[in-house]
């Protein structure tokens, strides 16, 4: 039971990993087209040229573990969600080239620009989709049924374009930290922009999901979940208050500020997302303790993850580490 | 034949590994150069090496890049794809996934950066820290990919429970009966690749006269290198051709062409085996060699295709021709590295336009070659996903044909565009050669520049 529940939450913390740090990534793909100098989009990409790739492993790491721990999840889920996961993968691949490929063309051709910000868009786009449609689960019961268009409602769309806007807030703080001068000046708007829409949006889904799912109703309204859960939403719009006054005063001893209130800000609304779907992996149908692999594996790969993990966070945090500062200019590679 | 969801979705999956596979092939020895090369480099301070680091650096990036995308479809496309099959094995083969992630993919990842920008922002010491670094991550990630393409091969170490693998054995499991002669042969396959596209890209410098001494430098090594490796694979590649027969007796009888149980067979040169009278046509063979080759026995036996229902056995024709593809290559680059070595002894490595001719042409056989063993492997392990337990057809997911049918397309056209811009940009790369700038670090800017950092 301890053993489910560990895996549970190493997955739930590579996803977030891979929201986070592929996010912001993904957010300076999505700003792309606002921003129209070969030079800023130059130095916008150069901010994420050496971590990209390191950044996108967890995604990979999300999808490994799932299959290792929830077999059963990994081989109903993906399916399931087989366009929005395949549209998602080409788009990350259009993305994924363009880092090398845009340093190879001459005449400063914009083509994998393009494919810099379709990729990044499409990518944030589909991750929406398949959160959106892992709110509204695929009925209560197995088999799912894998032809359906279940992933594409009025509530996936949203929460894809919810995404959208989250990661072009990510990328925007982060750029603040990364950036001098005009573009930074820049970045604050987009920041403060994607902020307020990332509000409105953030209340509609809160407001929309409980009508969704009854289960999610009772899990947030009822006595006395109220009273626990009650903190949660008010510390986001706290952190919300918190981010538009550090955005709008532009502290120049913090301009992390921003960023690390964002990461507050998608930790609670990850938080929420779990606790509404809390004990299920295929929601509402099948529990972690269902779908979990046998006793033997789950051991065998935890001791892995426990050995191998912090020093993979070890030597990602120095990769981090080598190439901070904030990037000037850039050069032909 | 019925275009179904189990058809597209493996002529989907055979075609994006394949298409995969080809980069980690150049890569795992193009890391293994470069850790070689920026060794030398810090042993001899010699600016040339230096710029053979820098130069190959930039060709394993523009790889990695496209290995990376390619790579990360796969993850998921087992679930998408296979999701009967992911069910069943989940307890084996997603853990030794996971250990591949956490061992391996992080730890390239991690130092890719370090090991690409990070020649003016760590010191040269930690620079080849993580190039090493890369190239052991490289290592580890096919360690852990062949182990569970080998237990697809030779499962062990499991018991079936309620049509769900458990292992019982993780040992056995991760070192399965086929693996440690398989993961050998892929690392000398990618070894082997890697030095003849060194070499032809040398070569073809040294026919225009560009970057002589440059290019010598690289040719040199990869020549001499490829008779240690070619060598090595010829007997890898033997060890693997014994444990097929041991353990797939009916892989080794499609590879060979085999219809009916035998002793003291031959080995055909040529055929074309005819599943539907169940024997081949316009045999060319060498008597006893097919006996000799899988059981190093002149009268040993071997088993007929025919021992099975005809829906028991792999498609023959491909297995068979796929087979002959890698072997004939294998002996040409045998032949090639060692006419190598005669011309060096001879001292004139250097004095042959012919033979820098020979080494072009040959230079991308490598991919073909490695494509068609892998084709022989996976092709001849069918009807089965896991060898003799579990059909293919019983693996795949259940989802709408149209599905697979867009996926299918997306697939195609976007390795299409990737493929051809890769080539594009390797040859531009190839064509502008290692720079005056890459010689002289201090010339060379990096990629961007940071402010505010002491």
């Amino acid at each position: 039971m301890l053993l489910i529940l560990v895996w549970a939450i190493v997955i739930s913390f590579a996803i977030f990993m891979y929201v986070l740090l592929d996010g912001f990534d993904l957010g300076i793909g999505i700003l792309f087209p606002w921003i129209k100098s070969h030079q800023e989009r130059d130095i916008m990409i150069s901010t994420i040229l050496p971590v990209w790739d390191g950044n996108e492993t967890w995604l990979v790491f999300g999808g490994a573990s799932l299959y290792a721990a929830f077999p059963l999840a990994y081989s109903t889920l993906l399916p399931a969600l087989y366009l929005p996961l395949i549209l998602m993968l080409v788009a990350l691949i259009f993305r994924g080239i363009a880092f090398e490929f845009r340093f190879r063309v001459k005449n400063k051709s914009r083509i994998w620009d393009i494919s810099f910000a379709a990729g990044s868009i499409t990518a944030a786009f589909s991750q929406g989709l398949i959160v959106g449609t892992f709110v509204q689960g695929f009925g209560h019961s197995l088999p799912v049924n894998a032809s359906a268009y279940s992933w594409f409602t009025p509530f996936s769309v949203m929460t894809g374009i919810a995404v959208i806007i989250g990661y072009a807030l990510l990328g925007s703080s982060w750029l603040i930290i990364q950036t001098v001068g005009e573009l930074q000046e820049r970045m604050y708007r987009i920041a403060k922009r994607s902020l307020i829409a990332l509000t409105v949006m953030l209340i509609i889904v809160s407001l929309w999901t409980p009508f969704i799912e009854p289960s999610i109703m009772t899990r947030w309204f009822s006595l006395p979940n109220i009273f626990y859960l009650a903190p949660l939403p008010v510390l986001s719009g706290a952190t919300l208050i918190y981010n538009f006054y550090s955005l709008n005063k532009r502290n120049v001893q913090n301009e992390r500020l921003p960023f690390l209130l964002t990461t507050l800000l998608f930790i609670f609304s990850y938080l929420g997302f779990c606790i509404s779907d809390w004990p299920y992996i295929i929601p509402h149908a099948v529990t972690l303790w269902d779908a979990a692999s046998p006793p033997s594996s789950l051991k065998f790969t935890i001791v892995g993850v426990i050995i191998l993990l912090p020093f993979l966070l070890g030597y990602t945090f120095y990769s981090y580490h080598v190439f901070r500062g904030k990037v000037t200019q850039t050069h032909e590679y | 034949m019925i275009i179904n969801t189990l058809l597209l979705s493996r002529i989907q999956f055979g075609f994006t590994i394949g298409f995969h596979i080809l980069f980690p092939t150049l890569n795992i020895g193009m890391a293994m150069f470069l850790s070689i090369m920026e060794g030398v480099w810090l042993k001899t301070r010699d600016p040339v090496y230096k710029a053979i680091c820098r130069f190959w650096t930039t060709v394993f990036a523009l790889t990695f890049g496209v290995g990376v995308v390619s790579g990360i479809v796969l993850s998921y496309e087992l679930g998408t794809n296979f999701g009967l099959f992911t069910n069943a094995v989940g307890g084996v083969l997603g853990s030794l996934f996971a250990y591949e992630v956490l061992s391996a993919f992080f730890l390239e990842a991690g130092f890719l950066g370090v090991m690409l920008f990070g020649w003016d922002k760590v010191s040269p010491k930690l620079h080849y820290c993580a190039t090493l670094l890369v190239m052991i991550g490289t290592t580890i990630s096919a360690f852990w990919i062949m182990s569970a393409n080998s237990w697809m091969q030779t499962p062990a170490g499991y018991a079936l429970v309620a049509g769900k693998y458990i292992v019982t054995n993780w040992w056995e499991v991760v070192f399965n009966p086929s693996f440690i002669p398989r993961y050998l042969h892929m690392i000398l396959a990618s070894y082997v690749t890697t030095c003849f596209v060194i070499a032809g890209i040398a070569a073809w410098y040294l026919l225009k006269q560009r970057h002589v001494d440059f290019a010598r430098r690289c040719f040199s090594f990869a020549i001499g290198a490829a008779i240690v490796v070619t060598v090595l694979q010829l007997f890898i590649g033997d060890a693997v051709g014994l444990e097929v027969n041991k353990n797939q007796p009916l892989k080794t009888a499609a590879m060979e062409g085999i219809w009916n149980t035998g002793k003291a067979l031959p080995f055909l040169v040529f055929a074309i085996p005819d599943p539907e009278q169940e024997k081949n046509l316009y045999e060319i063979k060498i008597p006893y060699m097919a006996s000799l080759i899988n059981t190093h026995h002149f009268d040993g036996e071997l088993i007929g295709l025919k021992s099975v229902s005809p829906n028991d056995r792999p498609i023959v024709v491909t297995v068979f021709f796929a087979f002959r593809i890698m072997v004939g290559l294998g002996i040409l680059f045998f032949l090639t590295a060692l006419c190598g070595l005669w011309l060096r002894l001879r001292g004139q490595l250097y004095n042959h336009n012919w033979f820098y001719r020979l080494c072009l042409l040959i230079s991308p056989l490598g991919f073909i070659s490695s494509l068609a063993g892998w084709i022989t492997a996976e092709s001849g392990r069918q009807p089965w996903v896991i060898y003799n337990l579990m059909r293919t057809a019983d693996g795949a997911s259940i989802v709408a044909l149209h599905q697979v049918v867009i996926s299918l397309i997306l697939f195609f056209l976007a390795y299409g565009v990737v493929f051809i811009f890769y080539l594009i940009y390797l040859f531009r790369l190839i064509n502008e050669g290692p720079t005056e700038a890459t010689i002289d670090t201090a010339m060379q800017p990096p990629p961007f520049t940071y402010l505010g950092k002491n």
